[in-house]
């Protein structure tokens, strides 16, 4: 099998919350707990789960924004954590990310150019005024804009608009690897469409390859071809999105995919009821024990490992998935 | 007659490129006990249409058309009038509970603070009824003590203290203005079903308004398409979400992607509407939608359409709405 493009090992990261007295140790918040993922080249891997369960820390950390606490993360098998800071930098235009929010991630005082072509700075790579504005013309004129935009600033353009000037910031490196943090949550569902169809024609163009997070399920089975579900810092269960959403095996998964209103008025789905958790939890028990219908005494004593189950590497991390 | 009826409502804001029409000729009634959603992108009146409702319209907008909250006129009150019936015949609940609730001040406080305008209680009865109301929205006391401050809580707890908030008067009519857009699916899921049964238990009528086409579908008994300031579509949500007729809705529709739809397995891409929603100030004169819209042409750039009654539930404002033969097509 090829090698992957990043491969993400054993990674915790730990957060030091502020401490309530004085000469108290401080507390610790485990944000993400182990996460062992494989992204390949060319290819989408959507991570999904509820805010706070450490998708963005993920993101975060994948890009070398971040330090795990403990394990590594592997970019064409370089440990991103173990390098000089300048091999770092150079790395870094094959790894490129696109923000949630089209209004609070574009520069409003800085043109289109400016804002297109600053990756290309901080790289520091020598080119002229001329040079840089033919290549931002390009980049803009295919994500769909027009190549003549370059003078304009982000006022002059609508969310959907902006959120291509951001992919096109994105792009402008050549990277490998995009990370779409929550980048269509914002937009209305008809400009998200035309996003969405950006992204895959890009990716079918370049050969890219997708992190894609969103909390929006429907959107995420749309467009990758491999899911991860995580909860509170904890992949609960992985497989390709076929199988994951035909076949869920975890509890919370199925819970998450039952949550999501059905278009059709005449579908009055079965609904997730609320249960009083039977038992209690404890450090060492299973994170979704106070909100799942399967547990039983065995999930108190210990957390369950991801283990194969079912087709095509589906793993889940639930003692009482069948 | 009908608890609420809105009549030819047109709506002018002022803008930086003059007075604009953000609403125009919008009209319905609701019954007591309806549910209505309203849906569409952002910037097509649907939160505008809300806030006439409740009479929170900016200082400098200008309002004609009437509004009849059983019968009586709501538009043209003084504001001494209009707070008798704000919070407390209409109750709201808005999108985002934490710029709506306020940051410095306890929950059980905020609650009562609409009991202690509309009724004549005494403070021990009034505390009786904050604790009764969060004990409905799923607040117990026990746990969620009144003196707590919004940021203690969680997203979805804060919204049900605006729920709370809302129905603190028993309104005869909620309206929920895009409720759960900040929340998780799951908790989204439990505050939906609060609302609802919250809805059906007292008889109120509620007014939903979301961009969610599932939300909308699970929640509402009759909806309404608006675009650009105008109602494009309208009837019960089983017609309209099921029998569309209006090529926006259409178009609404084929750019969500459905559960069981892959890109990478069928290859296919989302069917998207070209452009974008017009500026205020750039809206042609017929048909907003004209631009955007394949099934155009040249009448729709002439002439705003009016109002098609396909049956008794279902209206459409379209010169060429989608007919059987379209949709097969589409189908395949």
């Amino acid at each position: 099998m090829k090698q992957p493009l990043v491969k993400i090992e054993d990674v915790y990261k730990d957060y030091q919350l502020p401490k309530k007295y004085l000469f108290q140790k401080a507390p610790v918040f485990r944000a993400l707990h182990g996460i062992n993922l494989e992204l390949h080249q060319g290819t989408s891997f959507g991570i999904v789960g509820e805010s706070g369960c450490g998708k963005s820390t993920l993101a975060r950390i994948v890009m070398a924004l971040d330090e795990p606490t403990l394990g590594k993360v592997l970019f064409d098998g370089r440990d991103l954590f173990n390098m000089p800071a300048r091999d770092l930098r150079h790395l870094r235009r094959n790894f490129q990310m696109v923000f949630q929010d089209p209004y609070g991630s574009l520069n409003p005082r800085k043109s289109i150019l400016g804002i297109v072509a600053e990756p290309l700075d901080t790289l520091k790579e020598k080119l002229s005024f001329a040079e840089k504005k033919k290549r931002v013309g390009q980049i803009l004129a295919e994500v769909g804009l027009n190549a003549g935009d370059t003078d304009k600033f982000p006022h002059e353009f609508s969310g959907g608009q902006r959120q291509r000037i951001a992919i096109a910031r994105a792009l402008i490196t050549r990277p490998s690897l995009i990370v779409a943090d929550e980048s269509v949550s914002a937009l209305d569902v008809s400009v998200q469409a035309q996003v969405l169809n950006l992204m895959m024609d890009l990716q079918e163009k370049y050969n890219l390859t997708y992190m894609f997070i969103s909390h929006d399920l429907s959107v995420v089975e749309y467009i990758t071809d491999q899911v991860a579900v995580i909860y509170m810092g904890k992949v609960v269960e992985q497989g390709t999105t076929k199988n994951l959403f035909q076949n869920p095996l975890h509890p919370y998964t199925q819970t998450l995919l039952r949550a999501v209103p059905d278009v059709n008025p005449l579908n009055k789905k079965q609904k997730n009821k609320a249960i009083a958790p039977l038992f209690k939890k404890t450090e060492k028990s299973c994170p979704f024990l106070d909100r799942c219908t399967r547990a039983a005494k065995t999930c108190v004593k210990g957390t369950p490992k991801l283990k194969l189950l079912g087709e095509e590497g589906h793993l889940v991390a639930c003692f009482n998935a069948d | 007659m009908a608890l609420l009826q809105v009549q030819d409502l047109l709506i002018t804001l002022k803008t930086a490129h003059g007075p604009q029409e953000v609403i125009s000729h919008v009209s319905f009634s609701m019954d007591a006990g309806e549910k209505l959603g309203i849906v569409g992108e952002s910037g097509c009146g649907k939160s505008i249409t809300a806030l006439a409702l409740m009479s929170l319209l900016p200082p400098d907008s200008r309002i004609s058309g009437k509004i009849l909250l059983e019968g009586r006129n709501i538009t043209n009150l003084n504001s001494r009038e209009i707070c008798s019936i704000r919070g407390n015949r209409i109750g709201m609940i808005f999108q985002e509970p934490m710029t709506a609730l306020n940051p410095v001040k306890q929950i059980g406080a905020q609650v009562s603070e609409s009991i202690y305008l509309h009724t004549k209680l005494n403070r021990k009865q009034t505390l009786e009824q904050v604790i009764e109301l969060m004990d409905k929205v799923g607040l117990p006391m026990e746990r969620f003590p009144l003196n707590l401050y919004p940021h203690q809580l969680s997203g979805g707890q804060r919204q049900r203290v605006m729920i709370a908030m809302a129905i603190a008067c028993s309104p005869d009519i909620l309206i929920a203005d895009e409720p759960t857009t900040a929340l998780d699916v799951t908790v989204q899921e439990q505050i939906l079903d609060l609302i609802q049964d919250l809805a059906d238990s007292s008889g109120m009528a509620l007014v939903m308004i979301s961009h969610d086409l599932g939300v909308i579908a699970q929640t509402a008994e009759n909806v309404m398409v608006m675009y650009t300031g105008n109602v494009v579509e309208m009837g019960s949500t089983i017609d309209v979400f099921q029998n569309m007729l209006h090529p926006y809705t259409h178009g609404l529709f084929s750019a969500i992607p459905h559960v069981g739809s892959s890109a990478k397995q069928s290859k296919k891409r989302l069917s998207s509407i070209p452009g974008q929603v017009p500026e205020l100030h750039l809206r042609p004169n017929g048909c907003n939608f004209a631009n955007r819209c394949q099934r155009a042409s040249s009448i729709c750039n002439e002439k705003e359409p009016s109002e098609t009654r396909i049956s008794e539930h279902h209206q459409v404002w379209c010169y060429h709405p989608l007919n059987r033969q379209d949709k097969r097509k589409i189908k395949k």
